[in-house]
């Protein structure tokens, strides 16, 4: 129960950050969607066992990050959170393909490792930078910021509605879990057959509120689109900002940009 | 000024398991006419509430706002001059911001943005809550998401404000803030409340429901005050209008 507020509270802390004002805030939420798209369909452009490559990439959700004065623990910590799904994805690789793939020094590695590797390294790659992009734009803006490059229009109001109404489930799920708590003190948690009437209880409500929301807006004249206020506007700084990150990602994609650093460091060091 | 005008005849209506929620309702409210209307719980306020807005339509009977009688096909001229406020602000507030769930109504009405924005500022600032334009509607106290609920009906401007519970679940200074907020209004207004003191206030008539029928209709201050008519439909005089606990004295 405790645990279902505090993440409903850290839900709501990483949306909160995208109140502040800095120069990357202030970009276009559209110049910024562009660009973690292209972010993300680079890192998975590579290679199953590519790992030293993708390091440059890392730059992207990290200088955003830091540029809009995002603090690193709420980050790390929802990639923690998730972590478990990914790992119990990638631990069979390592057990399924031992083939040796790469020597350091004396090590061995197989390729089993560097996918494994390579799979969660992109996992924080891909999901960092859509928590950093939520931070320093907001979700609100982020679903404006899809409607308004073509995305189904239905697709964008369900998720503006999930978002608003998500909080309120949630809370209403917390005070389905107290009562039950307060009644049965012994029981840590509902067993199956109470779990299973409490769940319908949810649904039940949600279908109840759920009407009352349809009619509270066809009340003031709701017609099937949901309009919203403001004008996005774009700047020559947005196109900036997406031009040259994703130039940065195209040169990152086409040149091994570790290994070629490393080259001109020995060749430096010769 | 016949648009200002609602009435109910014979007005009947059964929800789909078999309740009859309203059975013979009729009653006819004047343009600037503030009516409280009461009743036990299960008495078909809320129902009654639904069918003036076009939520839900009669099983027979009529409802008429102004010149249009309420059906599926006049439910938009409906919805421009009547406005409901839901008892619970959470089903009313459904946009990310209490600006942009203010802004809904006028955007839906298809007014100029710089029209709109000046209809957001207005409703806001009607009741003191400019301050909570740009803050997400799930973060507001109950007292803040009751203001910005009735904002978000303002911003119509309706000719009609019908309130379902203004009052409920409000601490004191909120009630007392909303009370006087409906006071100020000059819209005509229909209020359904179990806060007898409220409907005292604000309302000059009050219209009594008991099991889906109008049990009594007329001035506030007669109606609130007779003890032997209210019992009957399980409700009490207002607090004010009761005996003192302590000394025993009667009120004013």
């Amino acid at each position: 129960m405790a645990g279902l507020e505090s993440a409903l509270a850290h839900l709501g802390s990483i949306e909160a950050l995208a109140a502040r004002a800095t120069p990357v805030h202030r970009l276009d939420p559209r110049a910024k969607l562009l660009t973690t798209g292209a972010f993300l369909a680079t890192v998975v452009s590579f290679g199953p066992r590519q790992v030293i490559p993708l390091l440059p990439l890392a730059l992207y959700p990290v200088a955003l990050g830091a540029l809009g004065d995002v603090p690193a623990r709420p980050v790390l910590a929802r990639l923690a959170l998730a972590s478990p799904f990914v790992l119990l994805v990638a631990i069979w690789n390592p057990l399924l393909d031992r083939a040796p793939a790469l020597a350091i020094g004396g090590l061995v590695v197989s390729g089993g490792w560097l996918s494994f590797a390579s799979i969660l390294l992109r996992f924080c790659l891909t999901l960092g930078a859509a928590l950093v992009l939520v931070a320093v734009t907001g979700f609100d803006a982020t679903c404006a910021a899809l409607g308004r490059l073509g995305a189904p229009r239905i697709l964008v109001e369900q998720l503006l509605l999930l978002h608003r109404y998500l909080f309120v489930l949630v809370d209403e799920a917390a005070r389905l879990l107290r009562a039950h708590a307060l009644r049965a003190p012994e029981a840590r948690r509902p067993g199956l057959r109470v779990a299973g009437s409490m769940l319908g209880q949810l649904l039940l409500r949600t279908l109840a509120r759920a009407q009352r929301i349809h009619r509270a807006m066809l009340c003031r004249g709701f017609d099937g689109v949901l309009r919203r206020r403001g004008a996005l506007r774009l700047r020559a700084v947005d196109l900036a900002f997406t031009g040259g990150w994703c130039a940065f990602f195209a040169l990152a994609r086409a040149v091994d940009l570790p290994r070629l650093l490393g080259g001109l460091a020995l060749g430096a060091g010769r | 000024m016949s648009h200002h005008l609602v009435s109910a005849a014979d007005l009947r209506f059964a929800y789909p398991d078999g309740t009859e929620a309203l059975r013979g309702v009729s009653f006819v409210i004047h343009h600037g006419e503030s009516v409280g209307l009461v009743g036990a719980n299960g008495a078909g306020k809320s129902t009654l509430l639904l069918h003036l807005a076009g939520a839900l339509l009669p099983t027979s009977g009529q409802v008429r706002v102004g010149d249009w009688p309420v059906t599926a096909s006049t439910l938009p001229q409906i919805r421009r001059s009547l406005g409901l406020v839901f008892q619970d602000a959470d089903d009313q507030l459904f946009m990310p911001t209490v600006g942009d769930d203010v802004a809904f109504g006028p955007l839906n009405l298809g007014l100029p943005p710089a029209e709109v924005d000046r209809c957001v500022a207005a409703a806001l600032e009607r009741v003191g809550a400019a301050h909570l334009r740009d803050r997400p509607s799930h973060r507001l106290s109950g007292g803040e998401k009751r203001l910005a609920a009735i904002a978000a009906v303002l911003s119509s401007s309706p000719d009609i404000l019908v309130m379902d519970e203004p009052s409920a679940n409000l601490d004191p200074a909120a009630r007392r803030r909303i009370l006087s907020l409906l006071r100020s209004f000059e819209h005509t207004k229909i209020v359904a409340s179990h806060d007898l003191d409220l409907v005292l206030d604000v309302c000059a008539r009050t219209i009594v429901l008991h099991e889906g029928r109008v049990a009594a209709d007329g001035p506030s201050a007669e109606i609130l005050a007779d003890a032997r008519l209210l019992e009957p439909v399980r409700l009490e005089p207002p607090l004010r209008l009761q005996a003192c606990p302590r000394c025993g004295g009667a009120a004013r």
